[in-house]
Formats: structure tokens, C-alpha cells, sequence
């Protein structure tokens, strides 16, 4: 067991309700700006959903407070902004929409998700009041997980939406599965590598200087890395194959620290990645759109139009953004989901851009604080992998768009349009301030 | 396991400093390249979205921009679409712009450096960028005239003022409405460019000063009288007029029109023989005044010079070393001579204005959104082609041309009008083009027209320059001279 830094922690419950207010009034100024900028801005409207917003947070707060006392203050408002900024961004989308007279509800049908994932949020605080109980639950949330990948290859229930087949239809709506066998896995890998961490340690024979693991032990990290494979090619989905398997690398490494165990398995990665392009043609077309994105044939041929549009679009809001409500973000496709970045570049500019991507520097760091700070390895484990999960997804998206890495479908945390990821998220939210609320209390207690 | 997390933090954090980087990289470091790139439709929509100044004629907005809903946020107007497109051209947001709309961009669009302390103001003060708006020469009385007149002949019609060079009319037939193009609805405007394209009468051609030039006939007997008054002659000079000219060289002969004489003997008057538009005499005349004097005239009056009023009117063309049979023909406007409707009207306003040629333009003045005067065309002379008394003796022709001669249906009671008819040979099967040139009043002229009507118009193959164009700048310069009366 590693050793526990020992610091003295602040509840900073007074700092959260601080925060909550400035991420309220970025929620409602963004809002309002939106409503502005498309001549549709209505006092009473404004005053309601200040209210709302005021309330949720407010009922957030006061959960924490009795029911988690302890946890970071800073994850809380941190998300709050975000999912406030993406709340306007995508109302701003359904006001260019409607201007080109197509009726679209994105906004309304976000903020209701946004409702329901903080609800989901408040009830996992109140019910779970030990994270540790998950534990016992690690082969149960692998199923799960697995079963959750799979369920949208099913017949009947699985839907295929554009190319990509990550969808289930339920009660006549569309889910992502895929959002929640993320967060299943995580506390999969978590319980399982706590278990199995000292075996996965050992090493093996040395090769250019780095030991690496023993071939007997390869098995789990080859049966996700076929697992992720597999998600690539039956589902066409290259972001969640790639998220879960990054996750996987990531925690065996947090669990082994064996750099080896990173080298494997990005190698492992690169080479199946390298074979689904020269197999399959839609990976391949993934990898020309990205590397010769602006070739005029590739434009021309339609294969990176989209992603060469988001690149229009943050160009053209420079280093200050168009501001919001003022720019022409509805050029670019799904600009309200998947290249929500790119909207949010264009109307907030680099400066806005900057500024995004820094809360969730914070979040994630505030999640490794966490890690650090409990006790139990399951606790590491679980605290590093979530946080690690949206450092991940937010790279994976992000880089996507701003051509960092080849473009796949993932919902950028707490920004784009998205029920599944929504609900998904302020899961991991409250997973990481219940572990956090833990880990702080066992410093008070100690301290 | 804390010291691994705390790598793992590094590696977050230097995956978000690579997204940092690639956003910085795109919208500071590259921003300028993405804005300019041909493919992005921001820089279309951002031009088309910024409020672009109107035209103005007789101080009504005859073009501007609505603000209406939608991704363009202004939609281009034409109030009288077809009444000024020839000269307005279209503003299109799949075709481009053609016309004024196009050689008047900068002004409109508000990004002529003309227009910097405006731009500069306009980003202190947060407002919109706004286009200067343009005050064209032309007269929406005159401009109706003509337009009635041609009717639905294929045509067109020039009035120019010969004292400044101001564009009063132009009118081409068939034309369109811009409107049309000038729509948001991608398919519609698609459907409609493609039926005008397809339309056998060329409505989108400008036939005033692009489209194919025409060959003037008799008109251009104006230039081979004006060539001879400056080699000696007088109009009672006389020339040689048989009633069948052989031209040399061939084995055929020039004749009158109809056949007939030209007077009662074979030896006329200069000035008979333009009343007449006698075909032997002026053919006769021009091989003898020899190509190279011919030439120099009417290069003096504008021909094979590229106008740009400022829509670039298409060069009138000559015949390269015409043998004398060539020469003869020339002489009386047909073989390789071709004009278009503006050089014509040209001859006439030279001719009007005491032999001084001034330069034609279309475009008024231009202002910015507080009205300030920007640019201000001043007329200029762009050539003498004539003297004082050359223009005075070749004016007195013309009016007898339309006093007892071939352009009397042109006559305005109570005014003296020069003119000149013309009655162009297209080929064997097709009917000839009717021309008309001419002034009003001759003593003080306020309005120079040159009127074609294509394949005889109406009367077809019966036509002539006088029975079919002279009526038509016979209203023209009418209702000019009514307009000058009141003022306008």
C-alpha cells in the first residue's frame, strides 16, 4: 500500500457556494447574451432561469453539505459552468436553426437531461455513502460493462445512427450505452487491478532496456485490447474504443507502475489501429480526412468536409470569438454535439476556448488530488480512472476537432448535446466527490 | 500508487497543452489562410451579410438591401428590376455579382479604401459595417421612354447628355429581373439563371455595350461625312452618286436602297447625299478620302478604344487594310465595321457637343451612410474628333436628313433634331438592323440617342432605320427635352 500524503484540508464548503454563484452567473449571462444577440430575450424567461439554475445549484450544495460534507468544492462548480456554457451554446444552435427555418429543441430537451443527470448526481450521494461498497461489485459492473458495449449490436433493440452503431432504442428514445459501460468499467479495472496488481507487477524478461510484464500475464490487457477491437470494428465507434482501452493503459499503469504496461499497450493499440485502417474502409477514410484534411480532393470528396468546416469556424473567431449569439457556428455539422468546440471557438474566440479547457484541467486535477489523498488502492484506482475518463473523452473529442488526433464520435463532457452522456457524467461526478468527501474525512479524522 | 497518479497528472496535462496548442495553431496561427480559403463559405455569408449600400436614381433607392431572417441577414432588392438591370447587373449569392454590382463592389460592400475613416468610425463606435451608396447618371423618366419604345423588339437604346457625357438611358432588349437571381433560395435561383441562360433572345446580354457589336450601316456614313469635312469638303460640296457604283476590283456593284437615285443627276450635294443616305455617293466618297483618313476619324470618335463607363463596353471594331472594294463597303457601315449602340450614341453627342467627344459614365456620385459625398464623377473630354464649324455644317446635314430625308419620322414639332437613320444588311435571309442617331434640339442639344432595333424589329424584313428606330428616338429625345424643360 502507498503511503498517504498527509495535508490538512478545509471543508471549503463556504468557498463551493462562492464558486456555484460565479458558475450561475456565467450560466445565466451566457444565456441571456444568446437570448439577446437572437432578439428573443424575455425578462420573465431570464428570471425563471435564474431561478432554476440558482435552485438546482443550490440543491446541489445543500446535498453536499449534508450528505458529503467533506468533498472537493472546486469539481461542483467547475461542471456547473461548463454544463451552463453548453446549455446556451446549444440553444444558440436551435435560435441559427430556426432563422433557417428548421424548428429544433435541442436546448429544451439538454436542459432536461441536464436535470435529470443532476438528480441522478444528488441520489447517488445520498444512497452511496461508501464507495467502497462498489467493490464488491467489480465482476458484476464488468458484465454490465461488456453487456453494455454489446447492446447495441443486439437485433430489434440496436440502432444505427449515422454509421455508427452505439445506439439503443428504449421507450422511443435513443440511448449510448456505451456512456455507462465507461463508467462500469472504470470500477471494474479498479477492483480487479487492486486485486491483481502485485501479480501484474512482476516483470519479465528485458527488452531495449525495459522490462516487460510476463507473457502469463498478458491475458486481461489482451482481452480488452480485442474487446476494444472489436467495439471498433462491429460498432464503427473509434472513440469509445479507443477511450476504453486508454482508460485500461492508464489505470494498469496507475496500479503497476510499470511504464512497460504503457509501452504494450500503446503498441498494441497503434498496431490494431493501423490494421483497422488498411481492412476496413471507413477507419482508413478517418485517417486521410485527418492527415490531409485541407487536400482538395479529400474536400472535395466530402470525406473531411465537416471537420474542415469546425476548422473555418474557430478561425473565424480569431483570439476573441464573434461573440456569442453573433458568430455562424449552424455551418458546421452537429454543431451542437460533436463539434460543439468548434461552435464555442468560434462565438468565444481562443480566449473562451482557453478558458474551457482549463476547467477541465481542474476537474481532472482535482480528481488525481483525490486519488492521492485516499487511503485504499481501490479508492486510487477508481479516483485516477474517472478523472482519467474525462481527461480522455474531452481529448479524444476535442483533438478531433482541432485535428490533434483522427475525428471520432464522442460527447464532449458536460458541453455537447447528449441525454446518455449527460446522465454519464454527473455519475462520475458524484462518484469522484463521494470518494473525495471520503478521502478528506479520513484526514480530519487522522489529522 | 500516488507517484504513478502524479505522472499520469502530467500526461493530462500535456494532453491538454497539445489541445492548446492546436487550438492557438488554428484560430491565431493559421486563422489567416482558414479565413481566405476559397472553400469557406464564412467569407461569402460575411459579405453577404454586411449591409450593402443601394443605387440610387432621380434620388430613389432602386436597389438595396432588406434586412430579412435568415443566414444572409439582408436580402438584395430590386425594386424595378428590369428597368435597371443592364446597367445594376445581379448580386448573387450563387452566381456573383455582375454590373455596377460588380466594378462598384468595394463602394457597396463599404471596403474601398475611399471608405476608411467610415470603417475606422463604424468599428469605434460598434456599428455595423455599411456600405456607400451610388447615385447613377441615369434618368428613370428616359430610361421608362425607351423601355416602352423597344416594347418587346430586340434592341437597344443610348441617350447620352453631349454636354457632360452623363448616361441618361440604356436599355437593352430582352432583359431580366435581377430579383430573380438575387434570391437565398439556392434551387430557385438555379432554375431561373438556367432559363435565362437557355433563352434563345440572350435577355442577360447588355446588347447597349457587350453584346455582340452590330454593323452601324448608314449611321457610320456620319464618320465618312465628318472624314471629308475635315479633308475640305462643305455640304455643298459635290460627290459623284450613279445610281450603281461597280466597286473595283469585283464584280460588283454598290447600289442605292430600293434602287433608287440619289438625286436628279449623278453629281449631288454632300449634304443631299446624306439626306438621302445615298450608298453609291458615300462609297464613292470613302474610297476616295482613302481608308487611312476614314480610320483616323473614327478612331477620333471612339472606336477600337476600350470604354469603361464603368461597365467595360465592348471595343467598336474596323476593317485591317481594306482593299478599295472593302473600303467602299466600310464606307457606307457594313463589311468588317461594327459598333455597339454606345459608340453611336457617342458620334451623335460628339457631334452635338461642338466636336468635343466627352468621356461616358454611368456612375454619379457615391456616398457614405451619413451622405457625405465620397467620389464625384466630373465630366472630361475624351477627344476633338471635330471643329466648331465642322460640327456646325455636319449638324445642319443631319437636320436635313431628318427634315426631308430618310429620318423623318424623327421629327418633334416645335424642335429641330439632327439624326441619322441606318439600315444595317445581316445576311440574305435575315432582315436588316434599324439604326437611329441623332440630337435634339440642334441649335442647343440636351440629349444624344443612338436606337437599334435588331432584324427590323416589328416590321422584319420591311424595315428600315426610319420607319423603325426613328420613332423610338423620337420619344426619347422628346421626352428629354420635356425633362430638361422642367429642370430635371
Amino acid at each position: 500500500m502507498a503511503t498517504v500524503a498527509t495535508v490538512r484540508y478545509q471543508r471549503g464548503r463556504g468557498s463551493e457556494l462562492l464558486l456555484l454563484g460565479v458558475s450561475a452567473l456565467i450560466a445565466v449571462t451566457a444565456r441571456g447574451m444568446v437570448d439577446y444577440n437572437a432578439a428573443v430575450l424575455v425578462i420573465s424567461q431570464m428570471l425563471w432561469y435564474t431561478v432554476a439554475v440558482v435552485a438546482v445549484l443550490l440543491a446541489i450544495h445543500l446535498a453536499l453539505r449534508r450528505w458529503a460534507r467533506d468533498a472537493d468544492p472546486v469539481i461542483m462548480p467547475a461542471v456547473a459552468a461548463l454544463t451552463g456554457v453548453g446549455l446556451a451554446m446549444i440553444r444558440r444552435i436551435d435560435y441559427a436553426w430556426a432563422a433557417r427555418g428548421a424548428a429544433t429543441h435541442f436546448g429544451q430537451i439538454q436542459s432536461m437531461w441536464v436535470l435529470v443527470g443532476a438528480g441522478v448526481c444528488v441520489a447517488i450521494i445520498v444512497v452511496l455513502r461508501d464507495y467502497r461498497v462498489l467493490r464488491r461489485f467489480t465482476y458484476t459492473a464488468g458484465v454490465l460493462g461488456l453487456v453494455g458495449l454489446l447492446l447495441p449490436l443486439m437485433p430489434v433493440i440496436g440502432r444505427e445512427i449515422n454509421g455508427a452503431r452505439i445506439w439503443i432504442g428504449l421507450f422511443g428514445r435513443s440511448l449510448q450505452p456505451g456512456e455507462f459501460a465507461k463508467i462500469a468499467f472504470v470500477i471494474f479495472f479498479a477492483g480487479y487491478l487492486q486485486t491483481n496488481r502485485d501479480t501484474l507487477a512482476v516483470t519479465g524478461p528485458k527488452i531495449l532496456g525495459i522490462r516487460f510484464p510476463r507473457a502469463r500475464d498478458m491475458g486481461p490487457l489482451i482481452v480488452v485490447w480485442a474487446a476494444a477491437i472489436a467495439v471498433q470494428v462491429l460498432e464503427q465507434d473509434l472513440g469509445t474504443s479507443l477511450l476504453l482501452f486508454g482508460i485500461f493503459v492508464g489505470m494498469l499503469y496507475v496500479a503497476t507502475r510499470r511504464t512497460s504496461w504503457v509501452v504494450v499497450g500503446l503498441g498494441m493499440f497503434l498496431v490494431g489501429a493501423a490494421f483497422a485502417g488498411s481492412l476496413f474502409p471507413h477507419v482508413r477514410v478517418r485517417y486521410v480526412a485527418w492527415l490531409h484534411a485541407l487536400d482538395p480532393s479529400v474536400y472535395s470528396s466530402g470525406q473531411s468536409q465537416q471537420l474542415v468546416r469546425g476548422l473555418f469556424g474557430m478561425a473565424s473567431g480569431g483570439l476573441f470569438g464573434t461573440g456569442l449569439g453573433q458568430g455562424r457556428p449552424d455551418l458546421v455539422p452537429y454543431a451542437y454535439s460533436d463539434f460543439i468546440i468548434a461552435s464555442l471557438g468560434e462565438e468565444l474566440g481562443l480566449t473562451g476556448l482557453m478558458a474551457l479547457l482549463m476547467l477541465y484541467v481542474i476537474i481532472v486535477h482535482r480528481a488525481m488530488r483525490t486519488a492521492i489523498g485516499v487511503r485504499d488502492g481501490f479508492g486510487k484506482l477508481l479516483a485516477a480512472g474517472l478523472g482519467f475518463t474525462i481527461a480522455l473523452q474531452t481529448f479524444i473529442v476535442v483533438g478531433g476537432v482541432m485535428r490533434v488526433i483522427p475525428l471520432t464520435g464522442l460527447a464532449t463532457p458536460f458541453l455537447a448535446y447528449g441525454g446518455s452522456a449527460m446522465i454519464a457524467n454527473w455519475v462520475i461526478v458524484a462518484l469522484l466527490l463521494r470518494v473525495s468527501d471520503q478521502a478528506r474525512r479520513q484526514h480530519e479524522v487522522t489529522a | 500508487m500516488n507517484e504513478p497518479v502524479r505522472r499520469l497528472s502530467v500526461v493530462v496535462l500535456v494532453m491538454f497543452l497539445a489541445l492548446m496548442v492546436a487550438a492557438s495553431w488554428i484560430q491565431v496561427a493559421t486563422a489567416g489562410s482558414l479565413n481566405s480559403d476559397s472553400r469557406n463559405v464564412r467569407t461569402l455569408y460575411r459579405e453577404f451579410g454586411n449591409f450593402r449600400g443601394p443605387f440610387v436614381v432621380g434620388g430613389d433607392s432602386v436597389v438595396y438591401s432588406k434586412p430579412v431572417k435568415d443566414s444572409f441577414n439582408y436580402q438584395r432588392t430590386y425594386t424595378d428590376g428590369e428597368l435597371y438591370a443592364s446597367a445594376t447587373g445581379y448580386y448573387s449569392i450563387v452566381f456573383g455579382k455582375t454590373g455596377l454590382e460588380q466594378t462598384e463592389n468595394a463602394l457597396l460592400a463599404g471596403t474601398s479604401d475611399a471608405l476608411f475613416w467610415n470603417r475606422l468610425r463604424d468599428l469605434f463606435s460598434g456599428r455595423e459595417q455599411q456600405g456607400a451608396s451610388i447615385e447613377l447618371t441615369l434618368s428613370a423618366e428616359l430610361q421608362k421612354t425607351a423601355m416602352e419604345q423597344l416594347g418587346n423588339q430586340k434592341g437597344a437604346v443610348v441617350a447620352i447628355d453631349p454636354r457632360t457625357g452623363k448616361i441618361l438611358a440604356m436599355v437593352t432588349s430582352p432583359t431580366f429581373d435581377p430579383a430573380l437571381l438575387a434570391g437565398h433560395d439556392t434551387q430557385a435561383v438555379n432554375d431561373a439563371y438556367a432559363a435565362l441562360d437557355a433563352d434563345p433572345d440572350a435577355p442577360l446580354v447588355n446588347r447597349a455595350i457587350a453584346g455582340d457589336t452590330y454593323p452601324p450601316g448608314s449611321t457610320f456614313k456620319l464618320i465618312v461625312a465628318a472624314a471629308a469635312l475635315d479633308a475640305g469638303y462643305t455640304p455643298e460640296s459635290t460627290v459623284y452618286a450613279p445610281d450603281s457604283l461597280p466597286l473595283p476590283g469585283t464584280s460588283v456593284s454598290i447600289e442605292n436602297y430600293g434602287g433608287e437615285s440619289c438625286g436628279k443627276s449623278e453629281q449631288i450635294t454632300l449634304e443631299q447625299a446624306l439626306t438621302v443616305s445615298c450608298n453609291t455617293a458615300f462609297a464613292d466618297l470613302g474610297i476616295t478620302l482613302g481608308w487611312s483618313t476614314i480610320e483616323q476619324k473614327a478612331k477620333e470618335f471612339g472606336w477600337t478604344d476600350t470604354f469603361r463607363v464603368p461597365l467595360v463596353v465592348t471595343p467598336s471594331r474596323l476593317p485591317e487594310d481594306p482593299n478599295d472594294a472593302q473600303v467602299g463597303m466600310s464606307s457606307i457601315g457594313q463589311f468588317d465595321v461594327r459598333a455597339t449602340p454606345m459608340q453611336m450614341a457617342m458620334v451623335a453627342a460628339a457631334i452635338a457637343n461642338r466636336g468635343r467627344l466627352m468621356t461616358p459614365y454611368l456612375v454619379d456620385t457615391a456616398r457614405s451612410s451619413d451622405l457625405s459625398v465620397i467620389e464625384k464623377s466630373t465630366p472630361t473630354q475624351y477627344s476633338r474628333p471635330l471643329t466648331t464649324e465642322e460640327a456646325a455644317a455636319l449638324t445642319q446635314m443631319m437636320v436635313s436628313v431628318v427634315q426631308n430625308g430618310t429620318g423623318q419620322a424623327a421629327q418633334i414639332p416645335g424642335v429641330t433634331v439632327a439624326g441619322k437613320t441606318g439600315t444595317a444588311q445581316t445576311g440574305l435571309d435575315t432582315a436588316p438592323h434599324a439604326w437611329f442617331v441623332g440630337f435634339a434640339p440642334a441649335e442647343n442639344p440636351v440629349v444624344a440617342v443612338a436606337v437599334i432595333v435588331e432584324n427590323g424589329g416589328s416590321l422584319g424584313s420591311e424595315a428600315t432605320g426610319g420607319k423603325v428606330a426613328a420613332p423610338i428616338a423620337k420619344a426619347v429625345m422628346a421626352k428629354a427635352i420635356a425633362l430638361s424643360k422642367l429642370g430635371k
